[in-house]
């Protein structure tokens, strides 16, 4: 793709395609770990028209290691948007018909104020400075962005995974301020075995000297093979067994037969380390530090009292849950659990799990099932709203 | 309420669904458990004002109905109806169904707790054909009303019009309304289930509620 590319290090943020905005600079965050965050900066894309009466807007919340470039070309990578088979003119998020947007989350390193950002008081690098996020402040943070955009109520919000569980959240904490909400393959909370593969890439990073206890910035360093092994760890949640094998199986990586060495032999190895080295370029170890600590945190029952349909109680909130047969790290159980949830307050919920061999990442993929089912839902909803076809 | 519009206008209503319709007063909240691809929700949102949801096993029949705009979930009766608060909907529909759940007993309690009133509609086994037919070959019937072998029949829990109502006293459910379905869908009211009744009746539908 011919689109110019940066690679992370030289961008700043003033260079970035799309919006920014500073806000909190009158009423700061309060973040759930006490800290009032404000200033801060919010990076956000959108695409389409936001219509007269500003009932046509589509908030869609990106994952871990996403970003605000949903559609269009990204600027560091050069590659299309994570999403780009969502959105567009006549898509599922049909951009002639709707408003969508997406930001940066807080922590993120695309623009919105993360680690990588500098520190007001001091104007260096955040660093491990930048105070411990969760996924209800990136929500309320997104939420100031909406206030900002004189947008009272959003028609959608959407994401899958950790874009799950801001959708989730947002229908939470602000169920008046959204007509309807898609979680897809996400979770209710993280569960000890997400929680342990976390901490595993979280350790890999921590354990590269290039690190710096995260003064890596300053110190012109980067701690690239930590977040390597982090990321190439991940990734293997992402994808099943099933994937995998049709993928790679056991063949060789161009050869015919091992080296009894420890190159990269088999193609899965290769796979990995590519997608291992191409991720440091274009994403921040201590963001990565951060939201996976914020996902790790991420438990909606907690704060009532154990019940989760008590996070939903009296919501008037159109619900569609979608989960995939084939994911692990958020199994069809999670999405069930807030099902049931929803169904215990009554609610007005749509769920389907989408049968696919893709694993987690199937959220991303061209899965005609889940683009039919949320292309009705959609219609349906936007009938409801009464939004123009 | 903006239900009302959302569904496109169907043709006619299967005969047998037209008979549970009729029973629905407008404007209320309905659960239809396995409610296929959503033929009865969407008559029910459309005709009647009905702030319908549904239950349905299939994949093919959840995307159906939500890719139509209703709220539909993946589950079944067995394990998705413990969730709900009592008294939740006006009315629940377990049609053609309750013979397959595994635990029909449970099932029937749950339908009158979490709906006002229940509508159940099944294949009488105590039919004469049936009856006649077991006794007469020896082989486990295929009749119309059944319309499959033993092995592909859904229904594991077999049971006869006065089994349904013994089990109705025994939970404490009133029977509201009960009515014969024939093959082809039409409906006959009928005052009280006896023996004679079990032996004609192929099909019934009734409406039930709790004390």
């Amino acid at each position: 793709m011919a689109a110019p590319t940066l690679p992370l290090a030289e961008i700043s943020p003033e260079t970035l395609p799309g919006h920014r905005v500073a806000l909190g600079g009158d009423a700061p965050l309060t973040l759930d770990c006490g800290v009032a965050l404000g200033p801060y900066t919010v990076a956000w894309q959108s695409w389409g028209t936001l219509n007269a009466d500003k009932s046509n807007a589509i908030l869609v919340c990106h994952a871990l290691t996403g970003d605000q470039y949903a559609a269009g070309p990204h600027p560091v990578t050069g590659r299309e948007g994570w999403w780009e088979i969502m959105i567009g003119p006549g898509k599922v998020l049909d951009t002639d018909r709707f408003y969508v947007l997406c930001a940066n989350v807080l922590g993120g390193c695309m623009g919105t104020s993360g680690p990588a950002s500098a520190d007001p008081a001091t104007g260096r690098p955040y660093g491990l400075n930048f105070p411990v996020i969760t996924i209800g402040d990136m929500v309320r943070a997104q939420a100031m962005l909406i206030d900002h955009l004189g947008i009272e109520r959003l028609f959608c919000v959407i994401g899958g995974s950790m874009g799950g569980m801001q959708a989730l959240e947002w229908a939470s904490k602000y169920g008046d301020r959204v007509f309807a909400a898609v979680p897809i393959a996400a979770t209710p909370r993280h569960s000890a075995q997400n929680i342990a593969f976390h901490e595993v890439g979280r350790q890999a990073i921590m354990a590269d000297p290039d690190w710096c206890q995260g003064d890596y910035h300053s110190l012109d360093k980067r701690p690239r093979r930590g977040l390597a092994v982090a990321r190439m760890e991940a990734h293997i949640t992402y994808l099943s067994e099933a994937a995998l094998t049709r993928k790679f199986g056991r063949r060789l990586q161009g050869r015919d037969t091992v080296t009894y060495g420890f190159d990269a032999d088999f193609q899965v190895e290769s796979y990995l380390r590519h997608q291992g080295s191409t991720f440091v370029e274009r994403f921040d170890a201590n963001s990565y530090l951060y939201i996976t600590r914020a996902m790790d945190y991420f438990d909606m029952a907690a704060e009532h009292g154990g019940v989760l349909a008590e996070a939903f109680r009296n919501t008037g909130v159109r619900f569609c849950v979608i989960s995939f047969t084939s994911d692990w790290l958020y199994p069809t159980v999670e999405s069930r659990a807030i099902v049931h949830a929803l169904n215990a307050v009554a609610a007005n919920v749509s769920f389907m799990e989408i049968e696919t061999d893709k694993g987690h990442d199937a959220f991303l993929l061209d899965e005609p099932e889940m683009h039919r089912t949320l292309r009705g839902f959609i219609e349906g909803a936007a009938r409801h709203r009464g939004l123009p076809g | 309420m903006a239900d009302g519009s959302i569904v496109p206008a169907t043709r006619a209503l299967r005969p047998d669904l037209q008979l549970i319709s009729d029973m629905i007063a407008p404007g209320s909240r309905v659960l239809d458990i396995g409610c296929g691809d959503g033929e009865l929700l969407a008559w029910l949102a459309h005709e009647k004002n009905v702030d319908g949801r549904g239950i349905e096993i299939s994949r093919d029949g959840v995307r159906a109905c939500v890719s139509h705009g209703l709220s539909v979930i993946q589950g079944d009766a067995d394990t998705d109806l413990k969730d709900y608060p009592s008294q939740a909907f006006d009315y629940v529909v377990l049609s053609k169904t309750l013979q397959a759940t595994r635990n029909p007993r449970e099932v029937l309690q749950e339908l009158a707790r979490i709906g006002r009133f229940a509508a159940v509609s099944f294949v009488n086994y105590g039919h004469w054909r049936i009856r006649a037919g077991l006794l007469l070959s020896g082989r486990a019937p295929v009749t119309a009303g059944i319309g499959k072998s033993w092995y592909d029949s859904e229904d594991i829990h077999p049971c006869t019009l006065l089994d349904f109502v013994a089990l109705c006293d025994e939970l404490g459910l009133t029977i509201e309304k009960a009515m014969l379905v024939s093959p082809t869908g039409a409906g006959r009211s009928i005052g009280r289930v006896g023996r004679l009744v079990n032996l004609t009746g192929e099909q019934a539908l009734f409406l039930l509620c709790q004390g």
